[in-house]
């Protein structure tokens, strides 16, 4: 595999390390889309409680970075490790089990049900007998759970039986962002969750990622405006054409230098 | 007050609620004979032969697919059964059994095709349609074969006076699936799946198997509508059930299911089977040229459609 070379990247060299108590760490991760190479052996890491900022430009390989540690994709080649042990993640529902929450841009988010069965969409909590999987909503605890979802995320003018297309964009984020919290997740990947948002609505998810800092819980937020990502992120992570070509402390930059870098 | 009423128009089922019992009242002043003993059994006898199918059909519309091979399934699952009773000579229950396996493998099929080769249930099922249809034709020969005298008839279609045991079985799958539908897991995901698929399968919904398995119970409840039929003329037609597809259909959308998935319930189901039995029985009664029928079923189903899609508008304005 010949070096991909970039004008502007930092030296491999530079690249911060992970600490052993890593909380993700993915080695050389590779991935085709038939002769299409979309990640070309990066290396990735996440401490407990850290946020990465993850920039680069449509096609960088963010996104295919992301859908492998959310567990929608698999790679074609490469390690993870999840706090120390490796992990193949097969599934979003096995991601989710570790504790990788992922809020993506569109929300996932199913318009026409409510909020409480929103939050519980393949997770239900279920009274009574199981046969096969299948059981019966305990819709008592549905509701009530949302209920302090709700509150936690200041939104409680809503009733939990709302359905979430009577909620504007940044209310979505927010209920999404409420349902990461309430299966306590250890790291967040927030997939350009700004996207469609007012100024006011994005500072909102902001606060909100910083505040979940405060609570412990790490976070990756991927977006192309490194304005959003630069005031809330501990470390900046860049990538283009599939590879990483920055990993850099926000300490040990600046915004222009960070901007001179990716473009 | 405002929480209520809202709660209310959310409804799905609600203005085919309002329209059957508007049908009702008119038929009962319009039409002497339409309210007595003698002509509610009529409709009774009728209505869960139409309603079991709109059950199966409705759910896989909110799981977001179609079924439109249903009346063929209809003639053909119970044509196996009675041809492997009468003809074939295998005991009532293998030979019931066996009918519903071919009912399911064909939902099975459905679903398998159409997510396999990520191609529009319409077209999977629009070409079941035919092939089952034929197969059915094939097998009888073009005559309905021997009706075999030890068939369990009385099980299914015994007359009960007002009713017959259809109604009960009919009764009793409607709770059964609606108790599935909206206070299983399993409903949340069937909702999910119709409603925005992407987001089920990101929440870890297994949308593949959730539609696989309504496919399948689609069919089979087509099946045993399609028994029940034939056990009540006690013959096993291969022409039975055509257009039972787009009755079924229109039944589930005038109940409030939407096209799209992810919109319908249980009541709706009921209540869009209902008007459509009542409408039909009500223009006899009322001595209107019976062909009048489809046209009364057609400008109900548009009309459903422009009354659900107002009204939940207005519900969402509505805080």
């Amino acid at each position: 595999m010949p070096e991909i070379l970039h004008e502007h990247a930092q030296p491999k060299t530079a690249f911060v390390q992970p600490s052993p108590d890593a909380l993700v760490r993915c080695e050389s991760l590779e991935k085709w889309y038939g002769s299409v190479q979309a990640l070309t052996g990066v290396d990735f890491h996440a401490e407990p409680g850290e946020i990465v900022g993850l920039v680069g430009d449509n096609g960088a390989g963010k996104s295919t970075l992301i859908k492998i540690l959310s567990g929608a994709d698999q790679p074609t080649s490469g390690r993870i490790f999840f706090a120390g042990k490796e992990v193949h993640l097969s599934s979003p529902k096995v991601s989710m089990r570790l504790g990788i929450e992922t809020i993506y841009q569109y929300t996932a988010m199913v318009p026409q049900m409510s909020i409480a069965r929103n939050i519980f969409i393949g997770r239900e909590p279920i009274k009574g007998p199981r046969i096969g999987g299948v059981g019966l909503m305990d819709r008592k605890t549905m509701v009530d759970h949302a209920t302090r979802s709700l509150t936690n995320i200041d939104l409680t003018q809503r009733s939990p039986n709302t359905t979430i297309d009577e909620l504007s964009g940044g209310q979505r984020q927010a209920v999404a962002i409420a349902r990461a919290m309430y299966f306590k997740s250890k790291l967040l990947i927030l997939d350009e969750p700004t996207n469609h948002l007012s100024v006011k609505e994005t500072n909102k998810v902001l606060d909100y990622v910083a505040s979940l800092k405060e609570q412990g819980i790490g976070s990756i937020f991927i977006s192309h405006n490194l304005h959003h990502i630069y005031p809330i992120a501990d470390r900046i992570v860049a990538m283009a054409r599939g590879a990483k070509i920055a990993d850099i402390r926000k300490t040990d930059t600046s915004i222009d230098d960070m901007t001179d870098m990716i473009v | 007050m405002q929480s209520i009423t809202k709660a209310l128009l959310s409804r799905p089922e609600i203005s085919a609620l309002v329209m059957l019992i508007v049908v009702v009242i008119g038929f009962t002043l319009y039409a002497p004979q339409f309210m007595t003993f003698a002509n509610m059994r009529v409709m009774f006898f009728s209505l869960p032969e139409l309603g079991i199918v709109v059950l199966g059909v409705g759910i896989l519309m909110i799981a977001g697919e179609f079924d439109l091979s249903v009346g063929s399934v209809y003639a053909l699952c119970p044509l196996v059964m009675v041809l492997a009773v009468g003809r074939w000579g295998f005991d009532p229950v293998i030979g019931i059994a066996l009918g519903f396996l071919v009912a399911i493998f064909v939902g099975y099929l459905n679903g398998w095709i159409t997510l396999k080769f990520s191609i529009p249930s319409f077209v999977t099922t629009l070409g079941m349609l035919f092939m089952a249809r034929s197969a059915a034709v094939v097998l009888s020969g073009g005559f309905p074969p021997p009706f075999p005298a030890d068939f369990p008839t009385d099980l299914f279609v015994d007359d009960l006076g007002l009713f017959r045991a259809s109604l009960i079985w009919f009764v009793g799958f409607a709770v059964v699936l609606g108790v599935m539908l909206h206070f299983s897991n399993l409903g949340n995901w069937i909702y999910a799946t119709g409603g925005q698929p992407q987001a089920a399968a990101d929440m870890g919904v297994n949308t593949r198997r959730v539609k696989l398995f309504c496919f399948m119970l689609c069919s089979f409840l087509a099946g045993f509508a399609g028994m029940i039929t034939t056990l009540r003329l006690r013959s096993a037609l291969p022409s039975l059930g055509e257009g039972v597809e787009l009755q079924a259909i229109a039944a589930a959308v005038i109940g409030g299911t939407a096209l799209t998935g992810g919109i319908g319930s249980m009541v709706g189901f009921v209540v869009g089977t209902a008007l459509i039995r009542v409408i039909d029985n009500g223009l006899v009664m009322s001595r209107v040229d019976a062909n009048w029928f489809k046209f009364a079923i057609g400008a109900l189903t548009i009309l459903a459609v422009i009354l659900n899609t107002w009204v939940r508008r207005r519900a969402r304005s509505m805080h």
